[in-house]
């Protein structure tokens, strides 16, 4: 399944991380990744976002992520809403 | 004895910095709040949150309380059927009425028959009262829900629906306090305060906690974690009291040995209601570790170290 709309969650603050989903040209997931722990938690982050977005068969698709602290939860939600936001049908309430 | 109700802290629930260090702000409950805390473009998103650290985030012995949006919203039923999927200790109702009490009963009831097998959810509600009409009901929204554990009352909206000011005093809404901390004392539920939103001003907090107590509120919403403290001050028995409550429940026991069925402590004679009054005043008091040799844990005692009068 490819993303065809441009969506985003989370945001910037302590503890959050903002993700952002759009269309690919190419196949496969494309993950930029910033992050605040990014020497100590960098490797973890990307796979917690990478198995997330596995699991509702994403699998083209880019990411921009930029992490200011999150724990896996936190970023499994904001990496959800924004697959929901992107993938919903028009007019779908969330 | 039942769990403490002495504050419910209100917390955004779409903050996760907040989320996290709920459980260590003292708060007996804490609200994650999917309501008013939220905008309508992050509805989804904060209830999606909720929901994973529901399932992943320890909260320890704090009790956690989820505010949904109101049933009749487009939020509301998404709200509810989420947070069955994750059963937080309460559901706070918000703009509770009997139909709307009556409408997330019937949701919840239908979620057990079709998920669980007809095996009930964990979770008990809260209706938040915070209407003329909700108010005038009380009753019969405490009888539409065998889930119902407590009632908290919302003075602003309240005040907002009789269109009247609010003030410092609180004159408007002294009638609905009456009425909702009676109306749950006769249902045997909590009954929790409105907050006091001027946050800076803690000499004010502090006498309305002490209002709402000796108007029979179990306990006040919070929403500032810096009011949790000065409201357990608030809501604590006086040591003095607490005092001569264990008198009362010494001479108790020395006149049942003497098997006198009447007896007089400092001049006044003492009856059954008076004993009820020392039980239950020493039991909370046991509780809170206000006793020497009270099995309270340490948090409670700790949280307790401010009160007036120490240890009895």
């Amino acid at each position: 399944m490819r993303v065809t709309r441009t969506a985003k969650a989370g945001t910037l603050e302590s503890n959050d991380i903002f993700i952002m989903v759009s269309p690919s040209e190419a196949e496969g997931v494309t993950l930029e990744l910033q992050s605040i722990v990014l020497a100590q938690f960098g490797r973890q982050i990307r796979e917690t976002i990478l198995r997330t977005v596995a699991a509702r068969g994403v699998t083209q698709i880019s990411i921009l992520a930029q992490d200011r602290g999150a724990l896996d939860y936190t970023i499994e939600a904001r990496v959800e809403t924004a697959l929901d936001r992107a993938l919903a049908e028009p007019g779908v309430i969330l | 004895m039942k769990r403490l109700r002495r504050t419910m802290l209100f917390v955004p629930g779409n903050n996760p910095g907040m989320i996290q260090s709920a459980s260590v702000l003292g708060a007996d409950s804490v609200i994650l709040d999917l309501e008013d805390a939220v905008s309508l473009s992050e509805k989804d998103s904060a209830r999606k949150l909720v929901t994973k650290a529901l399932r992943s985030w320890s909260f320890k012995t704090t009790e956690v309380t989820v505010r949904i949006n109101p049933i009749t919203t487009v939020y509301g039923p998404l709200d509810l059927e989420a947070m069955l999927e994750v059963q937080p200790d309460i559901l706070l109702i918000p703009k509770a009425e009997v139909a709307s009490i009556q409408e997330v009963e019937a949701r919840i009831s239908a979620y057990e028959a079709a998920k669980l097998g007809g095996e009930a959810v964990r979770t008990k509600l809260f209706a938040l009262i915070e209407s003329a009409a909700g108010v005038e009901h009380v009753h019969e929204i405490l009888a539409s829900s065998p889930r119902l554990v407590g009632v908290l009352f919302g003075g602003e909206d309240y005040t907002s629906d009789m269109g009247v000011a609010r003030t410092m005093g609180g004159m408007e809404i002294e009638y609905a306090r009456n009425k909702v901390a009676v109306a749950c004392k006769v249902h045997g539920v909590d009954a929790v305060d409105t907050p006091f939103t001027d946050v800076d001003n803690h000499e004010g907090l502090l006498a309305d906690a002490r209002k709402a107590k000796a108007m029979g509120f179990t306990g006040k919403a919070a929403i500032n974690p810096r009011q949790v403290g000065i409201i357990h001050k608030g809501f604590a028995p006086d040591p003095v009291e607490v005092r001569y409550a264990l008198r009362v429940l010494e001479a108790m026991e020395e006149a049942e040995a003497e098997g006198k069925g009447v007896f007089s402590l400092d001049g006044k004679m003492v009856d059954a209601p008076i004993i009820q009054r020392a039980r239950q005043m020493v039991a909370l008091a046991e509780k809170l570790g206000m006793v020497k040799g009270s099995t309270a844990s340490k948090d409670e005692k700790n949280a307790n170290d401010s009160l007036e009068g120490g240890l009895v």
